[in-house]
């Protein structure tokens, strides 16, 4: 693997689809946070022992897999395990399927857990990326949004990160939350520039169903206005473009080498393992989850079944609009091949085209109005199949 | 075949939720037609859309079997009709297969518009008209007024007014002999040249085209030569019966009988309703009064979504106009919608219970354009033309004036709605106005409205402004000359027929308003700035924009869950399959029936 390429490279996009990556859901937290749909489970740190014995078990039962190149710990907060369990997940996957002398090994956390000896002892156990929820810099966002860390925890917790040497640091950050200024959002960016990040992350607050937000804008709360969550999507593109960072995905910019490899793997459509309550991986042509209760999982795993549902297979047309749907989310676009093509050659397309959505770059579908991205995947989700 | 004057043929007739259906259900489980424990709700319903709207599409007829307090066996044919001013038609044919009629009112409502107009109709149509209170077990029946209402309608006593609940079958057994008492037995000449009544009809797709019969004169004997005096057409009797109310074959059917007669022919046109069915050897030689081709009130637009849908709409006309010989169509091009068929119905209900239909049965996706009267454009060439959509209106210079359909319409409501009424007669541009009182405490007005003014949300605007009281019934009365407008509207600067309407001078600035309004919260955001304009006369009178959509992304695409984000886009997708694609810009349905829901004149 190389580190030369430009992170919006269409060299490195379509490399990832090589890569040999695995993901690990941490279900933890401290609390749910209103806006947040992954699967999470509070309140029971007390199974973390058992949910890294499950997960050493699953890794022990993974099919024979190449060694990595890239680890995942989402979550939830895996940055809650202790770091002699993160380790032990760590030692399995090292065992088999192995890793990769210069793999990526990131993990999630909050900033008010990444206290410096914490931070150092899960470098010691072999992280060398933390992903750290900064969310804003704004202290009354940051409590808008259910978070208990404020700006200057997360300050500290870019300064632990340096000092215990990890190789790469993501800042993540919510944009639109209510009451959010378009001058605090700037603010928010300044601030994390400051810090020298090498890879950030910016998503649109989603109000997803389900949650405490999505309750509370059904009832009647405002919900984020997307004009304004347009105007800061393309501030962020400015000042994060003239600090030096690189957008590569509609919400990720990284300083080159720094990408996200395992993000980068599942848009290029590589096959990935997966481990955990809730996961999903994409293994011998078939995409599955695990069941995505804690104590369901723990459950089937630990009477010695498996715990993953729903296969999902595709062939033929169905993944070749696959590839060209992951594809698309990445500023490299994606080689047109039969889907793209017929994207392009579709009415839609064609209008999609004229106003600039997307573009047509020799080989390669790209778009070139990310906030519009999802026009682009109806199109392309609506084609009628093409081979028949 | 039975004696006739051991048959009645009898109808019930009623406004809308007095209980005509439930009457109907009790009768026939107190025959015996039908074991109580087979009986459903609404037996006589037997369409889906019928059932789940409460109303009576289709008249049918069901034979009775009923004994006497004589001792007498005695054959009731009860025939149905629909309770809705969209089908008025249908129930004089109805009718005239009738001697007598149940006049049913509510006990608490009391005489409605379609009372009086039934009740009148029936009179006309020379029938014995039995009044009758329903609902006299609700605690807020007042039975001593309704019989009076019901009396001063006949010119009876009160006392001759019978007591009944449909629902829980007191006094219905009281009635049974009264109608065997007072409604006429049936005369005709056995010995005549056969004339039968084609009352209603329906296909079937196993037996094709199902008719309704009564029997005036001569036999229908099964395996004969019948002849159709309206078309002409010759073809065979392949089977006669009556509904018990199953089809169950007989021989033949004399004078005064009701029953069913299947001839095999798949086209319901060939066979219409208020035909006279005569052998095709000693042919009678005049028909049974009364037949007129159904003449459609409303006309709209329908076209597919999808373009390519439009052999599938006309098949599915094609197959809807099998059973339902008042629907109307014609294809009509349209630059902004593509290929479709003006549709002319009988009524808004009309029109939206096939739209239904076509959806439902057929799996169409469908554009409506907003409805449209008929309008008679006399050109300054002295030549008339009839104009069903307005995209067809002539040319300014080319009109020396355009003529509107009236209709004289009539309202009850309690006397305290007085005003009201006349108010919102008045903003329709009613004109001609007289009422009188039914009673101390209702009245019945009258107007002369254009047809216009009243079919869109005249009978929504009566019923919120009397909180439901008021009650209307109208009939054609000719047309006149009015001062009419086209107005158009524009989508991104091209003018879109679908959304042109005709409309009175005065009200064109605020319809334009309005429309534009409305199709601003209707359109979603495109790609690009949409401009909305109405013009009048190339005159531009309102204009909104829908501003370029900006943000049209999930942020989260992560955690290697492809599968939920496809799925969420795949649902996405689906709403915007009800989207039509209009030059550029993508407009929702409902767009094109906006002008139904605008309230430009309030």
């Amino acid at each position: 693997m190389t580190a030369a390429l430009a992170p919006d490279s269409a060299a490195l996009a379509d490399a990832a689809h090589a890569w040999s990556t695995a993901y690990v859901h941490v279900p933890f937290c401290a609390r749910v946070c209103p806006y947040c749909d992954f699967a999470v489970s509070v309140g029971s740190d007390h199974l973390a022992g058992r949910f890294v014995d499950a997960v050493v078990a699953e890794i022990e039962a993974a099919p024979a897999w190449p060694a990595l190149d890239a680890v995942y710990l989402g979550g939830g907060t895996p940055s809650r395990l202790s770091a002699e369990q993160a380790a032990r997940i760590l030692r399995a996957l090292r065992s088999r399927p192995g890793l990769a002398a210069d793999a990526q090994v990131s993990l999630e956390a909050n900033p008010e857990d990444w206290i410096p000896a914490h931070s150092a002892a899960l470098r010691s156990a072999g992280f060398n990326r933390v992903s750290l929820g900064a969310q804003s810099f704004d202290d009354d966002v940051l409590r808008r949004l259910g978070r208990v860390h404020s700006a200057e925890d997360t300050r500290r917790a870019v300064a632990a990160s340096r000092i215990a040497g990890y190789a790469s640091v993501n800042l993540d950050l919510i944009f639109g939350t209510a009451g959010e200024t378009l001058e605090s959002w700037r603010a928010t960016l300044e601030e994390a520039l400051l810090l020298q990040p090498d890879h950030v992350s910016c998503y649109a607050l989603t109000v997803e169903l389900g949650t405490r937000l999505g309750r509370e804008v059904a009832a009647g709360a405002a919900a984020p206005d997307p004009d304004l969550q347009a105007d800061m999507y393309e501030l962020a593109v400015e000042l994060l473009g003239a600090a030096g960072m690189v957008r590569y995905e509609v919400s990720n910019w990284a300083r080159p080498g720094h990408e996200c490899r395992y993000n980068l793997a599942v848009w290029a459509g590589a096959e990935y393992l997966a481990f955990g309550p809730a996961a999903h991986r994409h293994v011998g042509g078939i995409r599955s989850r695990n069941l995505r209760r804690l104590s369901d999982y723990l459950e089937e795993v630990e009477a010695g079944r498996s715990p993953a549902r729903g296969d999902e297979h595709l062939d033929g047309w169905g993944a070749e609009v696959e590839r060209v749907f992951l594809g698309l989310r990445r500023t490299a676009g994606v080689e047109a091949g039969r889907a793209g093509l017929a994207l392009a050659g579709s009415a839609e397309g064609r209008r999609l085209l004229d106003a600039g959505v997307l573009a047509v770059e020799g080989e390669r579908l790209v778009v070139r109005r990310p906030l519009l991205t999802d026009a682009a995947e109806r199109a392309l989700l609506s084609l009628p199949p093409a081979d028949r | 075949m039975t004696p006739s004057t051991r048959i009645r043929n009898f109808s019930i007739i009623a406004h809308i939720d007095h209980g005509k259906s439930t009457l109907a259900d009790r009768l026939l489980e107190m025959t015996g037609a039908i074991p109580a424990r087979e009986m459903r709700e609404q037996m006589l319903d037997s369409m889906d859309i019928e059932r789940e709207r409460g109303i009576t599409i289709k008249a049918q007829a069901v034979r009775l079997p009923y004994t006497g307090r004589d001792g007498e066996e005695y054959i009731l044919n009860l025939i149905d009709t629909p309770g809705h001013v969209d089908f008025s038609y249908e129930v004089s044919r109805s009718l005239a297969a009738c001697e007598g009629a149940l006049l049913l009112a509510d006990a608490v409502q009391g005489v409605q518009a379609q009372t009086l107009a039934n009740a009148y109709m029936a009179i006309g149509a020379g029938l014995e008209v039995i009044p009758a209170l329903n609902k006299i077990d609700l605690a807020a029946a007042d039975p001593e007024r309704v019989a009076g209402e019901l009396a001063a309608v006949l010119g009876g006593d009160p006392s001759e007014v019978r007591a009944v609940s449909a629902k829980t079958g007191e006094g219905v057994a009281d009635l049974l002999e009264e109608i065997v008492a007072r409604v006429p037995p049936p005369q005709g000449n056995p010995d005549a040249p056969l004339r039968a009544l084609v009352f209603d009809s329906y296909f079937d797709s196993y037996r094709g085209v199902v008719c309704y019969v009564r029997v005036v004169d001569g036999v229908l004997t099964a395996g004969t030569r019948l002849k159709s005096m309206a078309t002409g057409e010759n073809h065979e009797a392949s089977e006669v019966g009556v509904l018990t109310p199953s089809a169950q074959p007989v021989a033949s059917l004399g004078p005064g009988e009701v029953g069913y007669l299947i001839t095999g022919i798949k086209e319901i046109r060939r066979i219409k309703v208020g035909d006279t069915i005569t052998t095709s050897s000693g042919a009678a030689t005049s028909p049974l009064p009364g037949y007129a081709e159904p003449k459609p009130m409303v006309y709209s637009g329908l076209f597919p979504t999808d373009g390519d849908d439009f052999e599938r709409l006309r098949e599915a006309l094609e197959r809807l106009r099998l059973n339902d010989a008042s629907l109307h169509y014609e294809p009509e091009t349209s630059r902004a919608l593509g290929f479709g068929f003006r549709c002319g119905f009988l009524g808004l209900l009309h029109m939206d219970i096939v739209r239904e239909r076509l959806e439902r049965e057929y799996g169409l996706d469908l554009v409506a354009t907003a409805p449209s009267v008929a309008f008679r454009v006399n050109l300054t060439t002295g030549e008339q033309v009839e104009v069903r959509s307005p995209q067809d209106l002539p040319e300014p210079t080319a009109r020396a004036s355009i003529e509107e359909p009236y209709v004289r319409v009539m309202v009850i409501a309690p006397s305290e709605f007085l005003g009201t009424v006349m108010d919102l007669a008045q903003t329709r541009r009613g004109e001609g106005g007289s009422f009188h009182y039914l009673g101390p405490e209702r009245v019945e007005m009258t107007y002369q409205l254009p047809l216009s003014e009243v079919v869109f949300d005249f009978f929504d605007q009566l019923k919120s402004r009397s909180r439901g009281y008021a009650s209307l019934d109208y009939e054609p009365s000719g047309y006149r000359v009015s001062d009419l407008v086209r107005v158009d509207i524009l989508l991104n600067a091209i003018p879109v027929d679908a959304f042109s309407a005709i409309v009175h001078r005065d009200e064109a600035n605020a319809y334009g308003k309005a429309m534009v309004e409305k199709l601003r919260e209707l359109i979603p955001r495109q790609l690009f700035d949409v401009p909305i304009q109405a013009a009048t006369g190339g005159r531009v009178v309102a204009r909104e924009t829908v501003k370029a959509k900006r943000k049209d992304v999930l942020a989260k695409c992560y955690g290697g869950d492809i599968t939920r984000k496809k799925k969420l886009l795949e649902r996405q997708k689906e709403g915007k399959k009800r989207m039509k694609m209009v030059g550029s810009v993508e407009v929702p349905q409902e767009a094109f029936v906006a002008a139904l829901k605008i309230e430009s004149r309030k």
